[in-house]
């Protein structure tokens, strides 16, 4: 006799298989394909103009600093409105080692480690505040940066100051170096993004993001997994900032710390898909076309923006990239696991499991009602 | 043969088959209710009766679902499948609020009141909304004695008993005709539950009919004129707490061995072994 | 200018705070909702007594007659429409929501209306004061803008204290289902709020346009920061509170401004975060698992 089960497993009392992707060959191809991108988009600065090359810098400044928003709202459920103090400090960090002779491209690693040191103190201070509270609190934390920085009349004090170092250079070598530092930096933002969820501390934030009391009581170090995204959030909006002076070659502290950059990246991260890899990707390119199309509106685009990330916010959660992953079942970056009962063949298309619902998302994706929702996804039939 | 008056509910079977026709409309009841707290399923197919004047005590383990069906009842939890009527009207899918004018009230577990408010505010809320009635603030005062000398304190500085006897209060003020009372006793030393289990007859004599949902069986059974016990979302037993043996309902409330048990084999009458 | 003269404006525009921050007190007190487009909403509120003004011909002092009812009305819609669905959603989901209104709202008056200052011109008014002795010296308008903020703050209290939707905003903030129990549309009584907090912010946001003058981007710049502040340093769930944490707010800044002026909102901003490393729930609030 066996009581009734709650919840139910597959059926049958079969082994379950566990795979990180849905079929060896598919993550080889996915992975050639990668490699393919990379390569197209690296050869650019030979093929394309320079008007093409610096609009991309700005898609990969943006694309990297939604990828870390992300990390820290749809993973880790912190809510920052104040990022745009690690941009400004990366910035003016690249400013400061240029100052002393450093060159600038040299310096960028530098002060994005710079950034994530500052991050920990700042940690410090925000991490015992919840949503709100703590959204201000990195707001306010921006604002003192800003306003501390602006102190320094060596700086530039309100007006800002030019990049000096990178004056010696070919301005042809100089847009191409640019943009390939800032196609390195959005690689490894990416990379360390799909690192970090495949790994241990991925488990965390997963877990946080789908129920953060449950993960708590079963033993996750919460407030350790959200430490850690924190400073490498900080480390990455740092490079973004040192990336903003070294393409615009100068810099002024209202436009480094503005409140805009964190109004860009939240609303690229909801439209595109909070809570998956893909969507602050997708996200950013949609916000660069919508640009081109509506520059001529002045404010209008951010005015559209913010709208359609509201109506997203509230009727589509998952974002566009939810709305395709669901539609087609595709994943591009295989941070979640595929189940299916041994002896079956691997579900390389959408194949209900026996005894399931019909397929549905693997597990370890983003629940139905996005982050916060109170009903997580039913990865496995029922 | 089970004795007379007592029905088990077997799974194949619907229970209103088994349980002998009572007379008349029912004041409330649950069609075939079946209940989800996201994937989990709280409730299967449950149904019962309540006729006028009943005390219709619901029993059954922790986790058995009795919350669950009482907070559906209330409309504070929507069911998956299923209805509920309450004098033949279908509530099933109104709001709280709705249900309130409608008739229903619930006591909710853990007595919930306003904690910054006072006594008197605390009734002055739930008479807010009010059905026209026998029952008011004063009589409240009458039912509980001690309540009209405290009633400028704030709910949060009282005992528990205190607390419960207000959160009463505070649901009848509402005039209900039916009164839902969840696990009464939680948290309370036994003479207090005694003393406030006391209060019910005349809360019948009012007109109030009650269901209630209660832990500890040896009191439901001292107050209940029917009985209904849950096990992991399933009715095991249904019937007049007269006919049925101790033995028969600890194997209903704890599903062992020798009664139907949810989710089993298909035969009523198992196996010990299994 | 002296010491105590620095602490007596501190006091006066402390009242002008502590009107900033009720409404979102209250709305964060009674629906968890913390409004990050709260500032923009004073703003606006400025921006529609400047039109208000100018195709009424009323006397700026008057223009809330009309801007504070079309306010309320519209945070009741707002509330019920909007930030209902978010609340439906999660605590996530209304933050970037009201994220999201707040730098709409922005981008909006930018459009509309450039990024010039404006401030509501009630001629000599601003600059009428009277002496107390040779060197404080105190302008008719902060003590009147005072007074204002203190009866609406005493008028909020008792309100909420004996009124009957009083009574059930208090119910709901303390037990949204129990409430639901005994009969309360939630969502009605959250509209209700949601109106009184819109209210007061846009009374705010015209005493505001009379003694300084607000941009598009006041509403983050400046308004939002010191609302949560007054907040913060009171502490959630008293007016009291609330206006004591707007005095203290006011006077800590008419301090720095005596030390350094360019370091007035940086003060308020340093000890704010000092607060909240220290005691977030401020002044009168009780340590809460929030």
């Amino acid at each position: 006799m066996t009581a009734a089960q709650p919840v139910t497993a597959p059926a049958s009392q079969d082994h379950v298989r566990v795979s990180r992707s849905r079929h060896r060959l598919v993550s080889v191809l996915a992975g050639l394909a990668g490699l393919v991108v990379l390569v197209v988009f690296g050869a650019l600065p030979y093929i394309a103009f320079s008007g093409t090359t610096n609009l991309l810098v700005n898609v990969f400044i943006l694309m990297a600093m939604a990828t870390m928003w992300n990390l820290l709202a749809g993973y880790a459920g912190l809510v920052s409105v104040g990022q745009q103090a690690f941009i400004g400090l990366g910035a003016y960090f690249v400013l400061i080692l240029a100052m002393h002779g450093t060159n600038p491209f040299l310096a960028l690693p530098l002060a994005a480690i710079g950034c994530g040191v500052i991050g920990l103190p700042v940690w410090w201070i925000v991490s015992r505040l919840r949503s709100g509270y703590f959204a201000i609190a990195t707001w306010v934390v921006a604002s003192v940066c800003e306003a501390l920085i602006i102190r320094f009349p060596s700086l530039g004090g309100g007006t800002g100051a030019p990049l000096p170092g990178l004056g010696s250079l070919d301005p042809t070598l100089l847009t191409a170096y640019t943009y390939w530092v800032s196609l390195a930096v959005l690689v490894v933002v990416l990379a360390a993004a799909y690192l970090i969820l495949r790994s241990r501390v991925g488990l965390v934030l997963t877990a946080i993001r789908d129920d953060e009391i449950g993960a708590r009581s079963v033993g996750a170090r919460v407030w350790r997994a959200r430490q850690f995204v924190f400073v490498v959030a900080a480390i990455g909006c740092g490079a973004a900032g040192g990336l903003l002076i070294i393409s615009q070659l100068n810099v002024q502290p209202t436009s480094a710390f503005a409140v805009q950059w964190s109004a860009e990246m939240i609303f690229v991260t909801i439209i595109g898909g909070i809570g998956t890899i893909e969507g602050p990707i997708l996200g950013t390119i949609l916000f660069f076309v919508l640009q081109e199309n509506l520059s001529s509106y002045g404010a209008w685009y951010l005015i559209v923006l913010g709208l359609v990330a509201i109506a997203v916010a509230i009727w589509a959660r998952r974002g566009l990239w939810g709305l395709i992953a669901d539609r087609w079942n595709i994943r591009i970056f295989p941070v979640g696991y595929y189940l299916w009962p041994e002896g079956q063949a691997r579900p390389l298309l959408r194949r209900p499991l026996r005894g399931a619902r019909s397929g549905g998302p693997p597990a370890g994706s983003p629940p139905a009602g996005g982050p916060g929702a109170a009903e997580p996804a039913d990865p496995a039939g029922g | 043969m089970p004795p007379a008056g007592a029905e088990v509910s077997s799974p194949d079977q619907p229970a209103a088959d088994q349980v002998p026709e009572r007379a008349g409309t029912p004041l409330l009841e649950v069609r075939t209710l079946t209940a989800h707290h996201g994937q989990l399923r709280a409730l299967t197919d449950v149904s019962l009766s309540v006729f006028p004047g009943d005390v219709y005590a619901i029993i059954g383990a922790n986790g058995a679902g009795k919350s669950t069906l009482l907070r559906t009842i209330a409309g504070l939890h929507r069911p998956t499948t299923g209805s509920i009527l309450l004098d033949g009207a279908d509530v099933t899918g109104q709001r709280p609020e709705r249900r309130l004018a409608a008739g229903i009230a619930m006591v909710p577990e853990g007595r919930r009141l306003f904690g910054s408010l006072t006594v008197e505010e605390n009734l002055q809320v739930g008479s807010s909304y009010a059905r026209p009635g026998p029952w008011n603030i004063e009589r409240v005062y009458e039912l509980f004695s001690w309540m009209r000398d405290r009633r400028g304190q704030r709910a949060a500085q009282l005992s528990g008993g205190e607390q419960q006897s207000v959160a009463i209060g505070r649901a009848l003020v509402a005039n209900p005709r039916v009164l839902l009372l969840d696990e009464l006793s939680l948290g309370l030393a036994p003479l207090i539950v005694r003393r406030i289990y006391g209060t019910l007859p005349g809360l019948l004599a009012a007109g109030v009919t009650v269901l209630l949902v209660e832990q500890d069986v040896s009191q439901a059974l001292r107050v209940a004129t029917r009985i209904h016990c849950l096990l992991e979302g399933r009715t095991t037993l249904e019937g007049s707490p007269e006919g049925v043996s101790p033995q028969r309902i600890e194997s209903a409330y704890f599903g062992l061995a020798g009664v139907a048990s949810p989710g089993g084999g298909p035969s009523a009458h198992q196996e010990p072994s299994s | 200018m002296s010491w105590v003269n620095a602490i007596i404006q501190g006091i006066l525009i402390g009242g002008l705070y502590a009107l900033f921050a009720c409404g979102l007190s209250l709305m964060f007190g009674v629906m968890k909702v913390i409004n990050l487009a709260h500032g923009d909403l004073a703003v606006v509120a400025g921006y529609l007594a400047v039109g208000v003004i100018a195709v009424t011909h009323i006397p700026a002092v008057w223009s809330f007659i009309l801007v504070v009812p079309i306010f309320a009305v519209a945070g009741y819609v707002l509330q019920r429409t909007l930030i209902q669905a978010s609340l439906n959603r999660g605590v996530l989901t209304t933050l970037l929501v009201t994220f999201g209104l707040s730098v709409v709202i922005e981008n909006a008056l930018l459009q509309f209306f450039s990024a010039n200052s404006h401030s509501l011109g009630i001629g000599h008014l601003v600059s009428d004061s009277f002496s107390i002795g040779p060197q404080i010296s105190i302008a008719y308008l902060l003590v009147a803008i005072f007074v204002v903020a203190v009866v609406v703050l005493l008028g909020l209290q008792y309100f909420l204290s004996l009124s009957r939707h009083g009574r059930l905003i208090r119910a709901v903030a303390d037990d949204r289902e129990a409430a639901q129990l005994s009969g309360v549309d939630y969502r009605h009584i959250f509209g209700i709020a949601a109106g009184i907090a819109f209210a007061t912010v846009a009374l705010a946001g015209i005493a505001w346009g009379m003694v300084s003058t607000f941009a598009p981007t006041t509403g983050t710049d400046t308004l939002l920061l010191f609302a949560f502040e007054a907040v913060v340093i009171g502490g959630l769930g008293s007016l009291w509170g609330t206006l004591a944490g707007g005095i203290i707010l006011g006077v800590v800044q008419q301090i720095g401004a005596q030390i350094n002026s360019a370091d007035q909102f940086l003060a308020g901003q340093l000890v704010f975060l000092v607060l909240l490393v220290i005691r977030p729930q401020g002044l009168t609030g009780q340590r809460s698992t929030t």
